[in-house]
């Protein structure tokens, strides 16, 4: 308990320890700190850039959807367009060869009936020589009345 | 108890004995009947002895203490201020960085002034009064009987007990705040604050005496807080430690006292160990505020 030279050997290790302290101890770890936070805080800086891209990234997305959207919802408007074009066109088409194929073949009728008629037309005149030949076979000389018989088949 | 014949004076006294190296004078009849032929540097073998050997002497047991103490502290920050970087910290560097960043916003609460001394100097202060502190929570008697077993007679481990060095550290923090004081206000705005307020220059005595007291009072308060508290709690720890040592054959009431000694000693252990942050803590903050007021212009 009693003042001595104590006193002076601890004021002096005291004044070592602070000197070391502050030469050794406390920059090197501050300084670390100091660093530390810089590094935290830019982190949480680009955070929050990269949050800002995110966003405006979905909006940019946002709006090329809505455009392909649009351009898709017009491409299927001209197809609908360009097909019921098509079909219409097919259908007249379609009609321009039918009535075509139906007047081919009203002619081809016409013809089949003339030439039938016409192949009648000899035949009942052959017929009917026959006929009034059996009927007249006595009286009438084919080759006297060939002009009679002529005006009779024109007459058929 | 370190022997049977102590009387329970005798081992108070014992536990609050420095153990003391310095010159006693020729002539000189020592505690054990010895007459010294000449002057020598010894350990002092009774209070007395340390008593005559006047100022010139060591207390080998605080300076060792305190020393190996201060060694681990800056052993351990510094290993750990190599260590720090901006990645993640280990263990030891997480601590040591915890440790820094309290100081840190302590000095930075109550210092307002610009000086790159005051916050290692207040690290320096808190853990290694903190460690020093600490010792008090080793069992009272292992570290005595240690050094008995090693031929010392004394031994006391806990160096903020011995007001050398509670003293040694709260004039060293006065001198610098003489020395900021006459630094930032020169040596005129000093004596100035010391002798002309509060009652302006026609007050002068009783403005030096008041605040000659003020300043003094700095370190003596400064000191005698630590000491006083951490040797009333080293008192109570030899007082528990008493009870069990009154052990006399086994018998209802001596195990009743021995009982009761852990218990006391636990008790006031948990109690001590807020003391002991307590303490550090406010030795530190004074420290800061004493600092802070030596680079104010008016305080």
């Amino acid at each position: 308990m009693n003042i001595n030279a104590t006193l002076l050997a601890q004021a002096i290790m005291f004044a070592l320890f602070v000197w070391f302290c502050m030469k050794y101890v406390w920059p090197p770890i501050i300084a670390a700190l100091e660093a530390r936070k810089k590094l935290i805080a830019d982190g949480l800086a680009a955070a929050d850039r990269g949050k800002h891209e995110l966003e405006l990234a979905a909006k940019r997305a946002s709006e090329t959807l809505v455009d392909a959207k649009q351009k898709a919802a017009d491409i299927i408007a001209q197809a609908e367009k360009r097909s019921t074009q098509l079909i219409e066109e097919a259908k007249n088409e379609a009609k321009d060869e039918g009535d075509r194929m139906i007047a081919a073949a009203k002619a081809e009728i016409e013809q089949e009936s003339h030439r039938a008629r016409e192949a009648l037309r000899g035949d009942v005149a052959a017929l009917v020589v026959a006929g009034a030949g059996k009927v007249l076979r006595r009286e009438v000389n084919p080759q006297a009345h060939a002009d009679l018989l002529e005006a009779i088949k024109n007459e058929l | 108890m370190s022997a049977d014949t102590q009387t329970s004076t005798e081992y108070i006294k014992h536990h609050l004995q420095n153990l003391t190296w310095g010159q006693l004078p020729e002539g000189y009849t020592r505690a054990d009947g010895e007459v010294l032929e000449t002057s020598t540097w010894t350990l002092a073998h009774s209070a007395q002895e340390a008593k005559d050997m006047g100022f010139w002497a060591l207390n080998v047991d605080t300076v060792g203490v305190s020393l190996v103490l201060g060694a681990l502290f800056l052993f351990l920050f510094s290993r750990a201020a190599k260590a720090a970087s901006n990645g993640v910290p280990s263990g030891l560097v997480n601590f040591v960085e915890w440790i820094i960043e309290f100081i840190d916003s302590s000095v930075r609460g109550s210092f307002t002034a610009r000086n790159a001394l005051v916050a290692p100097l207040a690290l320096t202060i808190f853990v290694w009064i903190f460690l020093m502190n600490l010792m008090d929570l080793v069992p009272i008697d292992w570290i005595p009987l240690l050094a008995s077993s090693l031929g010392l007679h004394f031994f006391k481990a806990v160096p903020t007990t011995d007001p050398n060095a509670t003293f040694g550290m709260s004039i060293s923090v006065f001198l610098l705040v003489v020395y900021y004081s006459i630094k930032m206000k020169g040596l005129g705005g000093f004596v100035g604050e010391l002798t002309l307020q509060p009652f302006g220059k026609f007050g002068l005595p009783a403005n030096l005496f008041l605040e000659g007291v003020n300043l003094i009072a700095k370190p003596v308060s400064l000191a005698l807080r630590l000491f006083g508290n951490m040797y009333a709690g080293e008192m109570i720890f030899i007082l528990i430690a008493l009870m069990g040592a009154a052990w006399a054959g086994a018998s209802a009431g001596n195990a009743v006292l021995f009982g009761s000694q852990v218990l006391l000693s636990l008790g006031w252990g948990i109690f001590h160990i807020l003391i002991v942050t307590l303490q550090a803590f406010i030795f530190m903050t004074l420290t800061i505020v004493y600092m802070d007021m030596a680079h104010q212009e008016h305080h």
